[in-house]
């Protein structure tokens, strides 16, 4: 991969500019210059800007889940009101149970306060009986509350995903949670625009998941610090829009707050119909802006990285940061060998926690179970994907499978996928955060080591003590049936 | 919260690398109201053995570090979850100020949000400074410096985040002072983009 920093930017930057109307002033719009898709989503947004550079900017959707609870008590304590409750949505599903009661009073409490404060503010709320519930990254575009050309926040870091469908969306946290409750507007500095682009078609056997690790890794997990990625290049658009939605969630694990795809055809099909979808002649005058916000020809980035998508192995991570990860066919590193002496200690500090040895092979690393499912790998094409290497075959670990949404879930029965992995001897759970973050009891015990399709193998992520190794739902499937880390592409030769 | 412009305090080193939000605070404690308190959270895992009892070699642990109000750390620190939780560790457990050579995005906002510090220094000096640790700083937001046995480093900080360290803004309270600039925008908006609002 090729990167290059800080390309000229600097007569873009013309100093304090309102053209938050710029979509009624079409003149006006085409004499200036070409713009990225980061750049015309900004333009559109901003109410105002500061002598210091900070921008006020208008918000779209506001996403709120069970860990919004900080903000909404800080609301109260000011004694302010949500100023637009039709533009906030509730999702429960970082504390929700994927099967049976919730599993403490604290994490009973956690989902019953959602309930209250989403009730107090007349906010709608997708809960735990609702057959729309499930994690709010992929409730959100699968509702078509998320559109292209949106604003979108939510106090979770993952909200980057939404960008997928060509929306600026960018997580928050809970003081910056509050001041959208209360004003509908946030205060932003302007990132620094990355253009990310990948070209040439994938390996069978290759997804986005691995798309995604292998810039990880190759620039590191800060590597994308300050920049808002636009994901480009003929193999991004090749991917389905699930696999953008992919893409885009783990822009954070790479350091950036937001990462999107321009809208094409694809994503517009993708959109038409769900439920809060524009409808008629609104879909019409929506669609042309929607596909708008294509980079305009000659925009320019500040930094530039290109990918060659044959080059992408099945990925997998080894350490306890997304950066530490590894092609399947690769061996492990050795600290001795490390270009720095605190180099050295991270590495020598991973190894020892996920009780792996320097210079090992990777693949033929043995697993105690395996968990598909979180707002990075749980929508319908992940499961089918997983369901592809399972099928006919049996898992000999443990392994919970928890589709992303109920309608997901849905789906997959409809399809018979359920049955797929019913009969590999995994379990089949309801839709929730699970055991990516642990918050509803759905644990990995002190180490034990976890095949993982989530994102964050950070220490303790999955429970206190829990080795995560992440990787594709292919990969983690293989991993189910061998027991072991290993390349899932033999196993798929010959089927679909 | 009140805004600041010098601390002069105890530092204390931890030189790890991707310290992040996870670790700062485990998931588990994040149920419990902040008027409890989260400074005992703060990286419980990394400085507690399995039964709960604390690591006396975990550097935060030592006497050294007890009081300790500046934190000096490797890259990539408060990367990962955007969980302010994070930063209410932190600042219940005294700090005021992070020393590192690059920090998670939005853990540094919500760290300003706090009143706490997320200063950017080089690597080499951010080395100078753990080998200088237990050491007394003096961390200046007026200068953008930090003074101490190795000589003075300027730190790097958006202007925007240092207006609001030192005077402790409430933007709540700046942006309700902009009520007509957002009218007129979403008078607008609904006009040109009326399918943004869902039916
Ligand atoms: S699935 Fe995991 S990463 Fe996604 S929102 Fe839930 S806890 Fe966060």
């Amino acid at each position: 991969m090729t990167a290059t920093g800080n390309r000229s930017s600097e007569r873009r930057r013309n100093g304090p500019r309102n053209d938050a109307y710029d979509q009624t002033d079409r003149k006006m719009t085409a004499k200036m210059s070409p713009r990225t898709t980061l750049d015309k989503l900004w333009d559109s947004h901003q109410i105002l800007q500061r002598a210091d550079g900070a921008s006020l900017l208008w918000v779209d959707r506001h996403f709120v889940h069970e860990g919004s609870h900080h903000a909404f008590a800080r609301i109260a304590e000011k004694g302010m009101a949500v100023r637009h409750p039709e533009l906030t949505f509730g999702v429960a599903d970082h504390y929700v149970p994927t099967s049976g009661a919730p599993a403490t009073d604290d994490i009973a409490r956690m989902i019953r306060t959602l309930s209250e404060n989403t009730a107090r503010h007349d906010i709608r709320l997708f809960g735990t009986d609702d057959p729309r519930q499930g994690i709010v990254h992929v409730v959100g575009p699968e509702l078509g509350l998320t559109l292209p050309g949106l604003l979108i926040v939510c106090g979770d870091s993952h909200t980057a995903t939404h960008g997928a469908l060509g929306a600026y969306a960018f997580g928050i946290g809970a003081t910056e949670v509050a001041h959208v409750l209360a004003t509908q507007t946030i205060w932003q500095k302007k990132p620094k625009r990355m253009r990310l682009a990948v070209e040439g078609t994938l390996m069978d056997g290759v997804s986005a998941k691995d798309i995604a690790l292998n810039w990880i890794a190759r620039l590191g997990a800060d590597g994308g610090r300050g920049h808002a990625i636009e994901y480009a290049g003929s193999a991004i658009e090749a991917l389905s829009v699930e696999g953008r939605l992919t893409l885009c969630n783990l822009s954070i694990e790479g350091g950036a707050r937001s990462g999107m795809v321009a809208p094409d055809q694809k994503t517009l099909d993708w959109i038409k119909g769900r439920d809060f979808a524009p409808e008629g002649a609104d879909w019409d005058r929506a669609a042309e802006a929607f596909l708008s916000l294509a980079p305009d020809d000659g925009a320019e980035y500040d930094t530039e990285a290109v990918l060659d998508a044959a080059e992408i192995a099945p990925i997998v991570t080894w350490g306890t940061s997304p950066e530490e990860a590894l092609p399947i066919t690769a061996t492990l590193p050795d600290p001795s060998r490390a270009g720095s002496e605190a180099q050295a200690k991270r590495i020598a500090a991973s190894l020892d926690y996920m009780g792996l040895g320097a210079g090992r092979p990777l693949d033929g690393t043995p697993v105690d179970q395996i968990f598909i499912g979180s707002c990075t790998n749980g929508r319908i094409e992940d499961l089918r994907n997983a369901a592809a290497v399972l099928k006919g075959r049996l898992a000999i670990v443990p392994g919970m499978i928890s589709p992303g949404s109920a309608q997901v879930k849905a789906q997959a029965e409809q399809e018979g996928l359920d049955r797929i992995f019913i009969e590999a001897g995994l379990d089949w759970v309801g839709s929730g955060c699970s055991m990516c973050v642990g918050m509803n009891g759905d644990l990995v015990a002190p180490g034990k080591r976890c095949a993982s399709t989530t994102n964050r193998n950070f220490r303790g992520r999955q429970g206190k003590g829990a080795r995560t190794h992440l990787m594709s739902p292919a990969m983690a499937a293989a991993a189910a049936v061998t027991g072991t880390i290993t390349d899932v592409r033999p196993l798929l030769k010959g089927r679909a | 919260m009140g805004g600041w412009t010098v601390e002069q305090g105890r530092a204390a080193a931890l030189p790890v690398e991707n310290i992040d939000t996870d670790q700062l605070i485990p998931a588990r404690f994040m149920s419990t109201p902040r008027s409890e308190g989260y400074g005992p959270f703060l990286l419980y895992d990394l400085g507690h053995d399995a039964d709960g009892r604390p690591d006396p070699n975990f550097p935060l642990n030592r006497a050294e570090a007890q009081g300790a109000s500046i934190l000096v750390t490797r890259r990539n620190f408060g990367a990962g979850s955007s969980r302010e939780a994070a930063v209410y560790a932190l600042v219940d457990a005294g700090f005021r100020v992070v020393i590192s050579p690059s920090f998670g995005d939005i853990f540094s906002s919500n760290a300003v949000n706090n009143g706490l510090l997320p200063a950017r220094l080089g690597p080499e000096e951010v080395e100078t400074l753990l080998s200088a640790c237990p050491a007394e700083l003096h961390v200046d937001l007026d200068a953008l410096t930090i003074s101490g046995p190795g000589g003075t480093h300027a730190f790097e900080l958006d202007p925007v985040w240092r207006q609001k360290l030192i005077n402790g803004w409430d933007d709540v309270d700046l942006t309700l002072a902009h009520g007509p600039e957002i009218a007129a925008f979403e008078a607008t908006r609904r006009t040109v983009a009326p399918w943004m609002w869902p039916a």
